[in-house]
């Protein structure tokens, strides 16, 4: 178990961490997601010990990794952005070597095999990490992670530079992982961390800027009143009719799809269900009725209104000082 | 410490920093025993042993330029620094690898009086202790050397920082001449590295120098924790 109680990291005047706080429990997977320079690596390095903290309070397993730090990060397996890798052993010297740093106790051939095919390096164990690829490179960053059975997982961007078929080998494993580590996992790839993770925060400045689980946060932002209609018609008229729409707020023409045909954006009022009056519309003018779907929005969208600071006010009732953030972000 | 250390001796000679060392530092303490010995039919090594402190200065930052700099560089450090190992087990890892790697280099001084003996009457006891005054003086000078491999992650920058301070540290006798107030002679006097090493070679053999030169290794190399404990904090 993981819990950030108002972590801070500053250089000199620059905020880079500001009052961060988190709980991850036993089993769950967090998602870490932000924009570059956002602070999500700074925030992973107080958490291993890699830095310290100005102000606040990291404990991994209930140790506070200020205070006792050994034994704090013997409870973490920490796979950095680059991978701390030595470019002159072979894999199977190296992941030797990590064996013997974390003093790990299990025993030796048999774990650094199951670590091996987990990561599905098995096959280049021999060969030097310079001649590596760079996605087995990270996946030998991932194995010294696995090294010794940590029951937490740090993973700072995990899946760069894998090709689209080992990021979905690598997610598969992350969620196997997830059953009995406690995971943290940064990305600022959205789909990847809606494919894996439980729970998600969204840090932005150095501050947390939405924090709820994977499904709320897309929830609780889309918006099933709001509808992108592709009819096909003339512009004017057809915009004119639709703004006669009861609760409707408003009608926006965008782009033409089609040789004649446009799509229009419609918003009414929270709450109003305007398909069928949409419907009747075009019925009623002969106006062939193409497309029609909700403009739910994606995570992607979430992400992009809260950094690109547009405000969502993300309600969270789990955690009223982290929501208090997010509106001001 | 155990890991880091035989990780350090194994990259040392994967790298080819240790043939490099090794290479060097034999062929100049060759270069000397063949001119203060050979040439001049003597079995009395003191003038290899008072040369062998130059050769000291110049091939001690081969050995630690890349200790600290290179894992700086290769972005491992955060590897080792956020591994379950204290400050201590990873800086005196490094140190001693280091350290047995220019032991290895020390044992061809006692060949050469191995050779001497077949020729002559060798004195041992002097040449012990003058092995032991090497020994002593390395573990400093790495210790040294560790420390500025530390503060840069440039390894020629680290080399070249090195070489420098050791040379001042030889030079602390140089700077003394000049200065005329007489308790800084006596201080500089008692730090200095060469007076002390120059003393065994003649014989003089004072457990002093022991605590001296094992004092210099040990306060540098905390220096070097608290290098790596400062940057965690800033």
């Amino acid at each position: 178990m993981i819990e950030v109680r108002n972590l801070t990291k500053h250089y000199g005047d620059k905020h880079a961490v500001n009052d961060i706080s988190f709980t991850v429990e036993d089993g769950e997977i967090l998602g870490f997601l932000g924009p570059n320079g956002a602070g999500k690596s700074t925030t992973m390095n107080m958490l291993t010990g890699y830095i310290s903290s100005t102000s606040g309070q990291a404990l991994i397993n209930g140790v506070d990794i200020l205070e006792d730090p050994i034994k704090a990060k013997s409870f973490i397996g920490y796979l950095p952005e680059l991978p701390p890798l030595y470019l002159d052993m072979t894999v199977k010297g190296y992941l030797n070597y990590i064996f013997d740093l974390k003093k790990c106790k299990l025993p030796r051939k048999a774990h650094l095999k199951e670590v091996m095919d987990l990561t599905k390096i098995t096959d280049v164990q021999e060969r030097l990490i310079k001649n590596l690829s760079k996605g087995y490179k990270q996946r030998v960053g991932l194995a010294q992670a696995l090294v010794n059975n940590p029951p937490v997982l740090i993973l700072d961007e995990p899946t760069v530079g894998l090709d689209p078929k080992q990021i979905l080998e690598i997610r598969t494993l992350i969620k196997k992982l997830g059953r009995n580590h406690t995971v943290i996992l940064s990305s600022h790839i959205l789909s990847e961390i809606q494919a894996v993770c439980d729970r998600i925060i969204i840090i932005n400045h150095g501050v947390v800027a939405a924090h709820d689980t994977t499904d709320n946060l897309s929830k609780n932002v889309s918006t099933d009143h709001r509808i992108i209609a592709r009819i096909e018609g003339p512009k004017d008229e057809i915009v004119r009719a639709l703004r006669d729409i009861d609760g409707i707020k408003y009608v926006k023409a965008d782009m033409e799809r089609e040789p004649g045909v446009y799509e229009y954006e419609l918003e009414a009022v929270p709450g109003t269900d305007i398909r069928r009056d949409l419907f009747e519309i075009a019925r009623r003018h002969d106006w062939p009725l193409l497309a029609c779907r909700s403009a739910e929005m994606t995570l992607e969208d979430v992400f992009l209104k809260i950094t690109m600071g547009e405000g969502i006010v993300i309600p969270n009732a789990e955690d009223q000082a982290d929501a208090k953030k997010g509106e001001k972000a | 410490m155990g890991a880091i250390f035989r990780r350090e001796i194994g990259a040392y000679f994967t790298s080819s920093v240790a043939y490099i060392f090794l290479a060097v530092f034999w062929i100049f303490s060759g270069f000397f025993f063949f001119q203060s010995c050979l040439s001049l039919a003597t079995t009395d090594m003191s003038a290899l042993f008072q040369s062998m402190f130059l050769i000291c200065i110049f091939v001690i930052p081969l050995l630690t330029m890349r200790s600290f700099s290179e894992e700086k560089k290769q972005k491992t450090e955060q590897g080792l620094l956020t591994a379950p190992v204290s400050l201590g087990e990873i800086v005196f890892g490094k140190y001693f690898a280091a350290l047995v790697l220019y032991t290895i280099a020390l044992v061809m001084p006692l060949i050469y009086a191995l050779i001497l003996s077949f020729f002559g009457t060798v004195e041992w006891g002097i040449v012990f202790a003058n092995f032991l005054a090497m020994f002593l003086l390395g573990a400093a000078f790495i210790a040294v050397g560790t420390l500025i491999s530390a503060l840069t992650e440039n390894q020629i920058a680290a080399a070249v920082l090195s070489f420098v301070a050791l040379m001042a540290l030889y030079m602390i006798d140089v700077i003394n001449s000049y200065i005329n107030i007489s308790f800084i002679n006596t201080i500089l006097e008692k730090l200095s590295f060469y007076r002390r090493y120059y003393a065994i070679t003649c014989g003089l053999f004072n457990v002093s120098t022991i605590v001296f030169y094992i004092s210099v290794a040990v306060i540098f190399n905390y220096f070097t924790i608290r290098v790596f404990e400062r940057r965690r904090w800033s």
